[in-house]
């Protein structure tokens, strides 16, 4: 989408001749607000769902086909990505049937080496882009990190938003910004990431989705994974009501990524729970719903060979990358 | 065929050792009674789960000479310290015992495991531990420097929340120094009788808790006994209209907790999606069977459609069906009267010309079930909104300002509780103050606590139960004390 029609269809739906940062004020301060204690309790309590036998087999090998296998390691290197990819494609040597994951998440520098392991694999390579973590970098260099990646073959890009600007109000600023990175994106998918840790309120992060949604974004992602806390289950909460509701104004879907600190089984298994009851099952694919982690697909193969044998094997088998 | 399908996760029931008979605990020990007898069956699936003892008027009197002589000679003359030491002690029994509670009140009543896990017994423990923690302080508590019990009381509970119910009369009335007998619903006795069990394991001195099943002649004869001192009562507003005739002109002290028709109050500015999730709360926790379930949502014109619109939505999502199964949200009516109760109500809405939609789910062919259902067009003359129905029924009423809403929700002869929600603080409060609730929520609904006194305006009842308030309706005070 070029930057005209974001900001032409942006004026459309929130009804005004100009889209300045007073009109997307007034828009994204007219949500419904969120209140702390009945979000997170009813996150809690969707956290209560007993998932057993088949059902469990099920989201195991659901979950593991929409993990966004992950390194962004300032010590990272073509070996630790070849054996990232490695793991991506096969994650359990000796049971065929386990499913690959959906997308190895690297820098950008990291991109074409990904690429080359991954070749006619189909799983995608997601680049993280504008100055990730921080986002502090100026737009052309924002904008450039996200051309290198793209030419580099990446598939979907998760790029940043600059917590700055939206905390002390410049939503137009971020607008902006999500436009001109998806337009610099082409093909490539575009992932949102807010950094909710840094959001900190519930209606921050409500707000910060539909700012997101409206600018274009394909997915809209909790965390860099560099900031605590990272992805919680009430965060998603808001997300998941986000994108349902986006839907039914303009009748397209945009997909979550909830990304850090989702280590277990158990913890997988809430999120799918929470995508269920909350977006809908729509949303139960590797195409709406990720998971950005690294040490989640691990437990995740524990626990579909303790399914399928009975016993634990232990950790010593299961490949760490 | 849904995507995400979650199969059975049953909890088990082989922790419950269910006899197929039941006496009645009377001075320490389970007797056989001299009356006759009635079953017990499980609401859902009619199944029978015991043979219960109905208590003659012979056996209640019995069972308040027992609460006499040991109020005089043992409970009332011991030291507060020593009282907490048993109550504590009951506590963490409970707690020790969780499970085997759960899965019986769930048995018995109907109501989801989740929520008797979750809700009921951790609540009811929760009323022991405090109520223990009160009884070597009740100098301290306001009520005059020398409150002292008021003897035996008696001591009715309905069958919605057996064992919550009696741990919210029990418990107080043990740290005060009196001592009980105590009738449960004749649908739901089980948790009781396990309850004897553990005030034996608890060493509790005999007679300070007796236990008598039965139905209503059981209960008229405990609140007509002339040796008891005060009746607590929890159950129907005319059941409650008759125990105070009953006691009019005695000596007699009552507490009554009766019937609701609450108002849910929701403005334009609430946060919307936790608002539905607390309307949901209000009228489906235990199958709507809450005094103070929020029946009637009172919600602002402008957001009216939008907020029923969620609600539907979201009362799809509601898993309906077997009550031990972990993932069920709406469990079984707890017996046949009351779903001809709900479904001759839910008749007459239809036939007033409410507008009437039920979540689409598929009920169990046995045992009683009766799926959410939430009525629009509603208008305050209608009998669905006016009379409790004490099931997953929702009124929906609209109002434009804030002063119609409060005229609408004080527009009953109950007044138990309400909720409000909005993001306006200052609304709040000047809600709370106008509302004729005993309880009012804001921005949730449905919690208990025991420091939180609980009780209603009205035809809802009187007295306090719960926190510093209701140990007042357990004491004498004051210069006659």
């Amino acid at each position: 989408m070029s930057t005209t029609t974001a900001t032409s269809r942006a004026r459309d739906l929130l009804g005004v001749s100009s889209l300045s940062n007073a009109s997307l004020t007034t828009w994204l301060h007219g949500l419904p607000g969120v209140d702390q204690v009945g979000c997170e309790a009813r996150a809690a309590a969707l956290g209560t769902r007993s998932i057993k036998t088949t059902s469990k087999a099920w989201a195991i090998d659901t979950a593991i086909g929409m993990i966004d296998l992950t390194t962004l390691e300032g010590a990272d290197t073509e070996g630790k990505v070849r054996s990232l990819c490695a793991k991506a494609v096969t994650p359990d040597p000796l049971d065929p049937t386990t499913p690959h994951v959906a997308a190895v998440c690297v820098y950008n520098d990291m991109v074409g080496i990904a690429k080359d392991a991954l070749k006619g694999t189909g799983i995608h390579v997601a680049a993280v882009a504008t100055a990730f973590p921080s986002g502090r970098a100026s737009m052309p260099v924002k904008l450039a990190d996200t051309k290198d990646a793209v030419e580099a073959g990446a598939d979907e890009i998760d790029m940043v938003i600059d917590r700055g600007a939206f905390l002390s109000g410049r939503y137009r600023q971020v607008f902006d910004e999500i436009v001109a990175t998806k337009e610099a994106c082409g093909q490539a998918h575009l992932k949102v990431i807010l950094e909710t840790g840094e959001l900190v309120t519930y209606d921050n992060v409500r707000r910060a989705s539909w700012l997101a949604m409206l600018a274009g974004a394909d997915f809209i992602k909790t965390s860099t994974g560099k900031i605590s806390p990272a992805a919680t289950l009430p965060v998603t909460l808001i997300m998941l009501e986000a994108v349902r509701d986006w839907r039914e104004l303009t009748g397209e879907m945009v997909g979550v990524k909830p990304a850090g600190g989702i280590r277990t089984t158990k913890d997988a298994v809430k999120y799918l729970v929470m995508v269920n009851e909350i977006a809908g099952e729509d949303w139960l694919t590797p195409e709406w719903f990720r998971f950005g982690a690294s040490s989640l697909l691990t437990d995740l193969q524990l626990q579909r060979q303790k399914l399928a044998t009975g016993a634990y094997s232990g950790a010593d088998y299961v490949t760490i990358d | 065929m849904p995507k995400f399908e979650y199969a059975p996760a049953p909890e088990s029931r082989a922790i419950v050792d269910l006899a197929s008979s039941y006496g009645l605990f009377i001075n320490g020990e389970l007797v056989d009674g001299t009356g006759s007898s009635f079953k017990t069956i499980n609401p859902a699936t009619e199944e029978h789960l015991a043979d219960i003892a109905e208590a003659s008027a012979a056996d209640v009197d019995a069972a308040v000479r027992a609460a006499r002589a040991a109020q005089t000679r043992v409970w009332g003359r011991m030291s507060g310290a020593e009282r907490g030491k048993y109550l504590f002690r009951i506590a963490r029994i409970m707690q020790e015992r969780s499970r085997e509670l759960a899965v019986l009140e769930t048995l018995d009543n109907g109501k989801p495991i989740k929520e008797s896990r979750d809700v009921d017994v951790p609540t009811a423990a929760a009323h022991f531990f405090y109520h223990a923690g009160w009884a070597d302080k009740l100098e301290y508590a306001g009520l005059g420097t020398s409150p002292r019990p008021l003897g035996v009381v008696g001591q009715v509970i309905p069958w919605n929340f057996p064992l919550l119910m009696l741990a919210w009369k029990i418990a107080p009335a043990l740290a005060t120094g009196n001592t009980v007998v105590l009738k449960p619903a004749e649908t739901t006795p089980l948790t009781a009788l396990l309850f004897a069990e553990i005030c034996q394991q608890a060493d509790l001195p005999p007679g300070v808790v007796n236990i008598v099943t039965g139905a209503g002649e059981t209960g008229r004869a405990l609140v007509e006994h002339p040796d008891v001192d005060k009746i607590a009562f929890t159950g129907s507003t005319e059941v409650g209209k008759a125990i105070a005739r009953s006691i009019a002109g005695t000596r007699k002290r009552a507490t009554l907790e009766l019937g609701g028709k609450a108002a849910n109050i929701v403005f334009e500015d609430a946060a919307v999606d936790q608002a539905v999730e607390g309307i949901v709360n209000g009228i489906f926790f235990n199958q709507g069977h809450v005094c103070c379930a929020g029946s009637r949502l009172l919600v602002q014109e402008s957001v009216a459609d939008e907020v029923v619109r969620r609600l539907e939505r979201r009362m799809k999502t509601l898993r309906v069906g077997d009550p031990m199964d972990k993932n069920t949200d709406v469990g079984a009516i707890n017996s046949k009267a009351q779903l001809q109760r709900i479904t001759e109500l839910v008749d007459a809405g239809e036939a007033e010309g409410a507008t009437r939609w039920t979540a689409p789910c598929e009920l169990p062919t046995r045992g009683f079930w009766f799926a959410p259902t939430v009525f629009t067009d509603v208008s305050q003359a209608h009998r669905v909104a006016t009379e409790e129905i004490f099931g997953p029924v929702l009124s929906v009423l609209t109002f434009r300002t804030p002063q119609e809403a409060v005229a609408k929700a004080n527009n009953t002869p109950y007044g138990l509780s309400a909720g409000i929600w909005t993001e306006k603080g200052s609304r709040i409060l000047w809600m709370a103050d106008q509302l004729k609730a005993g309880v009012v929520w804001a921005n949730t609904f449905n919690r208990f606590d025991p420091t939180s006194p609980f009780g209603g305006y009205k035809e809802s009842g009187y007295g306090r139960e719960g926190g510093r308030h209701g140990l007042e309706a357990y004491l004498q005070t004051g210069e006659g004390a």
